[in-house]
């Protein structure tokens, strides 16, 4: 299966670059961004507030069962291009990983193909790292779950 | 040759590593800050000595390094030996492709 989605980080800096093409008209893509009842159908969290514009802001949220906050991000929307750009700040309230400055651009490959490629930039080296180990840490338990499931174990 | 000798000991002492899920239990405990064995083995119902020896084996495997801090000893996860590990950035890049996944069959069923 080819590999749909890429996720370019050289060792040492402090951003990474995230592309993706999908089976979708570019505008079709870009709506899957702006509208705030789309975004919630494929980002898992709540979306308390979204405003799709020019110093527009936005607000996420996961509550669990209990109606507690175990996730909540927000930013601000620096420029704000239909079809073609998004600029935004991106900061999770619930972890102290700082600030990323996130650079969407959407481009058109065929009538029915687009591509997305995400420049982010984190404040260091460091809080860029943190986010790799942080899911490093979450695959390495999903792994070994799923190994143990097909090893039918219980430990 | 001797490179891929190297290779091999590296997978195999942090899958020996992250073979235990007690293990993989401390990994997680310390990623995000440093810990005494005693705060780690606090989370156990294991014993402590059972805990300290599953800390020995992840610091053998250098996944995990120790930090003297006056009179207590802080273990925590050692970013730069998971670097070595080919897919480190795997899990990130997997947590990705399944949400664009998931964009992609949301906006096709509303086409």
């Amino acid at each position: 299966m080819e590999r749909k989605t890429n996720v370019t980080a050289q060792d040492g800096k402090q951003d990474l670059v995230i592309t993706r093409e999908f089976d979708l008209p570019l505008e079709v893509l870009f709506q899957a961004y702006v509208e705030p009842d789309i975004v919630e159908q494929w980002v898992g969290a709540k979306v308390l507030k979204l405003e799709s514009k020019k110093y527009g802001n936005y607000l996420l949220e996961v509550s669990d069962a209990q109606g507690n906050t175990i996730f909540q991000a927000h930013g601000v929307i620096h420029e704000f291009t239909p079809n073609r750009k998004i600029i935004r700040t991106f900061e999770m309230t619930t972890m102290s990983l700082g600030v990323q400055l996130e650079i969407y651009e959407f481009e058109k490959l065929t009538e029915t193909t687009s591509k997305l490629t995400m420049h982010v930039i984190y404040e260091s080296v460091e809080q860029r790292d943190e986010l790799f180990k942080l899911q490093f840490v979450k695959g390495i338990n999903n792994a070994h779950n799923r190994l143990q499931k097909f090893a039918g174990k219980t430990s | 040759m001797k490179l891929r000798i190297r290779e091999q000991e590296i997978s195999r002492d942090i899958f020996q590593a992250i073979a235990h899920p007690t293990r993989r239990a401390i990994l997680a405990l310390i990623a995000f800050q440093a810990m005494t064995p005693n705060a780690i083995a606090d989370h156990f119902d294991s014993s402590r000595q059972a805990v300290s020896k599953h800390i020995r084996i992840l610091s053998e495997s250098e996944l995990v390094t120790k930090e003297q801090n006056g009179r207590e000893i802080y273990y925590q996860l050692n970013a730069q030996k998971m670097k070595e590990i080919d897919d480190f950035i795997e899990p990130f890049r997997k947590m990705w492709d399944d949400r664009f996944n998931k964009l992609e069959a949301v906006m096709k069923k509303r086409q």
